[in-house]
């Protein structure tokens, strides 16, 4: 099998003192969606977190495109076209939605519009709110802001931390629907979700963390249908 | 009842004073809330900053003085402030450089950095100290008036007199200029927009590729603009001190606070509210009170509240019922 796009093999490490992550495999394929999940503490978060370089690896690698970026800091994984949602305050506040957007292609020098036409195409609402502070939206919208922001570098790979939490389950649904459709451009999706079930549902690779290791792994669907696996993590 | 000369007292005593002073604690507190709101502490060292940033700007404006250089009717010092602007600007990046930067990289709290801006505060101002003495100095020079009391009177024929001082019109004008600057700057360019978005959320402004250092470097260098054009100017309206720019430290983070640490706009209004009220509180009442009330009214005191010896009383009073009863400030900035 050809190696994915992105890859966090055998991760080992944590944030200094005792290990999170034991020898965890995280990896996507080129415009297809892998979610990870789990119960808490088991470590999803820190693994994304490796993945992006915001901790560092005791044993393991992180490659993409079959290139070793195991040393790169998360602004220069950024250069190479990774983008990140963190989990909370993913948006800068007091700033438009426009100016967000804006800070995301802090790094590009050329032309931004197109990008930010194809991100006010993906999330219509952002473009009637454009020039109202970020912080003043809700909490969905707010999401959006957040995704559009990574978009705007016109990452490859997009690493998402629990993008649907503290939101509806209507505007959950809407995200998600959002999230397939960039999968759709060809962006690859690596998402972290506490709402395994409709996350499983959308997801081409489904990854089950216990303890900072590989539990199960396997397609979104064969997961949902493992009856071990229901009665563990879905509640039954 | 004369209600026009009262108006014109008040304009000449309390309104102009006041303007021209609150402009320059807004330029003042404009520096200290930038670097609250970027660098996140607050910088005890802004007055000495100031003080600094004005004795440069008066050695080169006694410098071209001797050559014969002047500026017509405007000082000299006008001429002279983009040298000390470039001088304050090395002396504080250098500063930045050997001081600051190493607790930055080991992300020291802010009340830890606040101690050190303490230690810069005490090293420039001996600085500033041995190079130009603790005396007064005089350095205005131009043309003293935009209007005279004298002139006034003969032109309207009313028994007040209302005098522009150049140094205050000059105050304000320059006051207007930078703060319309400093907005577009931070509103519109991008340099500007990295510089709130480093302030609003630093974490998410690094993984978007806004690089720290330059902000940082950025920042300082227009706090120690706004620091040498507030001094100057506040040095060409009174006098250089170097005493008393330490002490309008005080003003000035009333003003940064009551505004809202960390709100540019915030930092002017709390410059104006501050400066009205300690002029206001420390005025002598007597002349227009007695212009207003009915002859047999008329008081025989001052009309004084408290004695100018007491005006930072005043700064500290605002500072307290604010940090009390609204500690985000006006324009809800940063709680202290």
């Amino acid at each position: 099998m050809a190696e994915p796009y992105l890859i966090g093999d055998a991760m080992t490490g944590g944030y200094g003192g005792a290990d999170i992550l034991h020898g965890c495999t995280i990896a996507v394929e080129k415009g297809q969606i892998a979610v990870i999940v789990g119960p808490n503490g088991a470590g999803k978060s820190t693994a994304m977190k490796a993945v992006f370089g915001m901790l560092k690896l005791r044993q393991g690698q992180v490659r993409l495109d079959g290139e070793d970026i195991t040393t790169l800091t998360p602004q220069a994984r950024v250069a190479k076209g990774m983008g990140f949602v963190p989990q909370t305050h993913n948006i800068f506040t007091s700033m438009t939605v426009e100016e967000n957007l804006e800070m995301g292609a802090f790094i590009r020098r050329d032309d931004m519009a197109e990008t930010m036409a194809q991100v006010y195409d993906l999330f219509p609402i952002l473009k009637q709110k454009r020039l109202q502070p970020a912080g003043e939206l809700s909490g969905g919208q707010r999401q959006q802001v957040a995704v559009g922001r990574a978009l705007m570098t016109k990452p490859k790979v997009l690493m998402l931390d629990e993008p649907t939490a503290g939101v509806s389950p209507i505007v959950m649904d809407e995200l998600f629907d959002r999230i397939i459709e960039v999968a759709r451009t060809g962006i690859s999706i690596l998402m972290v979700e506490q709402n395994a079930r409709q996350a499983l549902q959308i997801a081409d690779k489904g990854y089950v963390l216990v303890q900072g290791a590989n539990r199960f792994t396997d397609t979104g669907k064969a997961l949902m249908a493992d009856p071990e696996v229901r009665r563990s993590f879905l509640g039954g | 009842m004369d209600i026009l000369n009262a108006l014109v007292a008040f304009t000449n005593f309390v309104f102009v004073p006041a303007l021209a002073y609150g402009a320059q604690l807004a330029l003042g507190a404009l520096g200290v809330t930038l670097i609250y709101g970027i660098l996140r502490f607050s910088n005890f060292a802004h007055g000495d900053t100031m003080a600094f940033g004005t004795m440069v700007t008066i050695l080169v404006t006694w410098w071209f003085q001797s050559m014969g250089i002047n500026f017509g009717v405007l000082p000299t010092a006008l001429l002279a402030l983009p040298f000390g602007i470039l001088g304050t600007a090395l002396f504080v990046l250098g500063t930045d450089r050997v001081v600051y930067r190493f607790y930055r990289q080991k992300k020291a709290a802010p009340v830890v950095l606040v101690m050190v801006s303490m230690g810069v505060m005490f090293v420039m101002n001996g600085v500033v100290r041995l190079i130009i003495g603790v005396e007064d100095q005089q350095f205005a020079d131009g043309g003293r008036f935009v209007i005279s009391a004298g002139d006034f009177k003969a032109a309207t024929g009313l028994a007040e007199g209302l005098a522009i001082k150049s140094s205050q019109a000059i105050t304000v004008g320059a006051a207007v200029l930078v703060v319309a600057w400093l907005f577009w700057f931070l509103q519109k360019t991008r340099t500007g927009k990295s510089m709130r978005a480093f302030s609003d959320n630093e974490d998410l402004a690094l993984l978007s590729g806004i690089n720290p250092d330059r902000v940082v470097a950025v920042t300082w260098i227009i706090a120690a603009a706004l620091a040498t054009i507030a001094g100057t100017l506040y040095g060409l309206d009174k006098s250089f001190k170097p005493f008393t720019y330490f002490q309008l430290l005080l003003p000035i983070f009333a003003a940064a606070i009551v505004g809202g640490l960390g709100s540019p706009l915030g930092a002017i209004a709390g410059g104006f509210v501050i400066a009205f009220s300690e002029v206001i509180v420390t005025y002598a009442w007597k002349k227009v009170v007695t212009y207003v009330v009915p002859e047999s009214l008329a008081p025989d005191g001052l009309v004084q509240l408290l004695t100018t010896d007491y005006k930072f009383a005043v700064s500290f009073v605002i500072l307290i019922i604010v940090l009390l009863v609204m500690p985000t400030g006006l324009f809800k900035g940063k709680s202290v």
